[in-house]
């Protein structure tokens, strides 16, 4: 049976500084088609939705809709073509009812007044169908996250599009409200609706979807039927790569058990998690966007208060209450977000490696401002961070030499455990080459290295072992040949846990 | 919107060397950047003008009387821009002001020992300080809100306690009148206090390294608070700090004219901000000195000192301080702007 597509991309390619975001993708949704896109963290699927909806332009390619060339240039656009989305993240006004959210920019009014008497029927009959125990007039900020993500999708619903577009829909949606919205995809794919859907949950994937498309480093690897395919295979396309790059030499990690973590719990995303570090290790800590490994590191090293759980450092129970506790005992969280978090970018890079290194420096309560020199030109030494002196501003610095302030600076406190938290983010080959090394350095020096990242090939490449967090939890720990993409992919998407479950 | 050089490159906010290569200028253009010279430099140039339209202008007696007129305003200053420094601001000095003058002097008045009565007037200053210190750092609720509540608090003490009324004090020991009303080489003993505030407040905010994490807070809360600086901690102590201050300055307001009106540091709060403004504080901040702070108190002082001596009628005042603020720092905003296209 030959249907022509609702939605069509065709060589789509989009260049961002730096990269080819999207290189030559093709996709197409059928009438009554789930079609799932997967791929890992920055493989592009996100790019391409903000292109398929009008949020972004695309610099070559052809998008059709229902076989006419469109161009969209605006969001508003691509709705009035029959595109609805429902973003990943909420975006709704907290303050305001829930039909005036779903049904906003074309609230029905009357006389410039809100007809909320024909607003209130037309919403909850779409509320309904997720037999939702709150009403049209609820104000959203009232709203678990779940029932707030429900509004997300019903604003979406309501447009009555041609084609929806779902971006990871159940990751803030609990179990059951996940299910209503299977039922929901199920009866539009009925009406002979096309559907999109984005997810990194294999068990959906298969359940729900027709075709699938795996999207790797801005290029479509394959489309094909899900009937068709193994979760496995799918795997494969996501992470299939050579390793093209040179990383420090492994080592056995044959060094005496440096700290264990037991039963740790925070917040929502850190549930139960326990491992162990080895002295001289690099442990890697993997899982996709969302999973929780920043708000478990986090809790670790005392910056977000704790629920549970246990911290042994060399055979002695740590009470870890704040971040000056874990500080003191030498466990040390670099952040992910440099610029916003990490650095103080107005100040000098010897004001800004002194911020922690304030008792050191202190005499009688004065601040020693040649010592802080000298110590500031160690660390840029020690690094070979690239500037003319200490006096440099951090703002006026690359990527690669902030993220050697941010290091070197805790460095010279002399850490026991230092978890880094996406330490190549955003820096140039070279730098991160060189922070490799260093992290291998530190390990060999006996330094317990913790490092998040969202790069596989970095994790794999670097890593003595791999936690992988799926859910606020431990998915696995790997070791050995273990640490491979496929392997870690499979934890990291939950894979394992589900066989454990049936 | 501050100038990023010279006062970011060093938290010492002097006029520290930056970074030859980077920034290849020649030595007058790097000390026109720097933000207390620019101030510097309007004063000199205002007084030259009233010294050359008003021959009594820089008579000392009126050199005096322009800097006894800002004494008060200059001492919150200090403690203000270590608010502002942080990042915060505190709009309750004003009261706060008042209060400690109408405690200190309603205890005089009922007996008790001048001296027990000033400290018991500036603990009621810092316990005041404590409590916005508290909500601010803690709580975490916005200084705007936080002091702003402080000030009508506080005003209402001032008001409890006077009945509305002014709280004349006599026969109290000749040793704290002096404070406010004596000579010390033929110099007014406040401008002494003044300096001395001035001198040390500027040395420690440069130097001592609890003033540093005040730098490190306003400069990027989130990466002071991931050092390891115990920011909640900090935010208590700067509010307590200009708090005393302005105890300080209520008590000496009382010292001055023997009397403690419960109005005394009205509208205080908006002349020191302005001051320290005026002076390169940022409202953002992470940036702002003491000396600035005294510069721009100055520089408000000598525009309504011109007032005076050229006739203009005192309604003028509020109207050309408010331009005075507005053009500092559209001055200041703009120059920003060229430098980061």
């Amino acid at each position: 049976m030959e249907r022509a597509p609702l939605l069509e991309a065709r060589k789509i390619r989009k260049r961002f500084p730096g990269t080819l975001a999207l290189d030559g993708v093709d996709l197409s949704v059928l009438p009554g088609e789930i079609h799932a896109v997967m791929g890992e963290n920055g493989a592009g699927k996100s790019t391409l939705l903000n292109i398929l909806t009008g949020s972004l332009s695309h610099d070559e390619g052809q998008i059709l809709v229902k076989g006419q060339e469109v161009n969209f240039r605006t969001p508003v656009e691509a709705r009035a073509n029959g595109l609805a989305i429902v973003h990943q993240e909420l975006s709704l006004f907290p303050a305001v009812s829930v039909m005036e959210n779903v049904l906003v920019g074309r609230s029905i009014a009357r006389m410039g007044l809100m007809d909320r008497k024909q607003m209130a029927p037309l919403v909850r009959s779409y509320l309904s169908k997720f037999d939702a125990t709150f009403g049209p007039e609820t104000i959203v900020k009232n709203l678990s996250v779940s029932q707030q993500q429900i509004v997300e999708i019903v604003k979406a619903l309501v447009m009555e599009a041609d084609v929806y577009i779902f971006d990871e829909p159940t990751s803030a949606l609990s179990v059951e409200d996940a299910e209503k919205l299977f039922v929901v995809l199920r009866q539009l794919r009925q009406q002979g609706k096309g559907i999109i859907y984005v997810s990194h949950k294999f068990d959906e994937i298969f359940d729900l979807s027709d075709r699938v498309s795996v999207l790797r480093d801005g290029r479509l690897i394959g489309t094909s039927s899900v009937s068709e395919v193994a979760p496995e295979d799918v795997i494969k396309m996501m992470v299939g790569r050579s390793l093209d790059r040179i990383y420090p030499e492994k080592t056995d990690h044959t060094g005496k058990k440096l700290m264990e973590v037991t039963d740790l719990n925070a917040g929502v995303r850190c549930h139960n998690v326990s491992f162990d570090l080895y002295e001289g290790e690099i442990l890697g800590v993997f899982g996709l966007v969302g999973a929780g490994r920043t708000e478990i590191m986090r809790a670790l090293a005392g910056i977000d208060p704790k629920t549970g759980g246990q911290v042994v450092l060399n055979g002695k129970h740590l009470r870890i209450r704040s971040i000056q506790d874990a500080i003191s005992h030498g466990i040390f969280y670099l952040t992910e977000d440099r610029k916003q978090q990490g650095l103080y970018l107005k100040l000098s890079i010897r004001d800004d490696i002194a911020s922690v290194h304030l008792e050191a420096l202190t005499k009688r309560g004065f601040f020693q401002t040649k010592s802080a020199s000298t110590i500031a030109t160690e660390v840029m030494q020690e690094l070979r961070v690239k500037a003319s002196s200490v006096n440099q501003l951090i703002n006026s610095l690359s990527g690669g030499n902030q993220q050697k302030v941010m290091i070197g600076k805790w460095l010279l406190r002399k850490p026991r455990i230092l978890i880094l938290d996406e330490p190549t983010r955003g820096i140039d080959v070279g730098a991160k080459a060189e922070i490799h090394q260093l992290l291998r350095r530190l390990a060999n020096e006996g330094i317990g290295v913790v490092f998040i990242s969202s790069e596989l090939p970095e994790i794999v490449g670097l890593s003595d072992r791999v936690l992988v967090i799926y859910d606020g939890g431990v998915a696995g720990t790997l070791t050995g040949g273990d640490i491979n993409d496929e392997t870690i992919m499979e934890y990291a998407s939950g894979l394992h846990i589900q066989e454990l479950v049936r | 919107m501050q100038q990023q050089e010279p006062e970011t490159t060093t938290l010492e906010g002097g006029a520290a060397a930056v970074d030859q290569q980077a920034e290849r200028v020649s030595f007058i253009r790097r000390l026109t950047r720097i933000r207390e010279f620019t101030i510097l430099m309007v004063i000199v140039v205002l007084i030259i003008v009233l010294a050359v339209l008003n021959s009594t202008f820089l008579s000392p007696n009126n050199i005096v009387s322009t800097i006894l007129s800002i004494v008060m305003m200059a001492i919150v200053s200090v403690g203000m821009t270590v608010a502002l420094v942080s990042g915060g601001f505190d709009l309750s000095v004003g009261s706060v002001m008042s209060m400690s003058g109408v405690v200190a002097g309603s205890l005089v008045l009922g007996g008790m020992n001048v001296w027990l009565a000033v400290i018991i007037g500036l603990a009621a200053s810092c316990l005041s300080g404590l409590i916005t210190g508290l909500f601010i750092g803690k709580v975490r609720i916005n200084p705007f809100i936080m002091t702003l509540g402080m000030q009508g608090v506080i005003q209402g003490v001032a008001y409890v306690v006077t009945q509305g009324a002014p709280v004349s004090v006599t026969g109290v020991s000749a040793g704290f009148l002096y404070l406010g009303q004596g000579n010390l080489l033929g110099i007014p003993v406040l401008i002494w206090i003044l300096a001395v505030i001035v001198v040390v407040a500027d040395y420690l905010m440069r130097r001592a390294v609890v003033a540093r994490k005040v730098y490190y807070i306003g400069s990027n809360e989130s990466a002071a608070y991931l050092s390891g600086i115990r920011v909640a901690r900090a935010k208590i102590w700067i509010y307590i700090f200009t708090a005393i201050l302005a105890g300080i300055a209520g008590i000496l307001t009382l010292s001055r004219f023997s009397v403690a009106s419960p109005t005394a540091g009205l509208g205080m709060e908006l002349q020191a901000i302005a001051a320290c403004i005026i002076g390169g504080a940022s409202l953002s901040g992470g940036e702002g000195t003491v000396f600035g702070a005294l510069l721009g108190s100055v520089l408000v002082g000598v525009v309504d000192d011109a007032l005076v001596l050229l006739n203009v009628s005192v309604y003028w005042q509020s109207l050309v301080l408010g331009c005075v603020l507005i053009a500092a720092v559209t001055m200041d905003v703009l120059t920003h702007r060229e430098k980061n296209s």
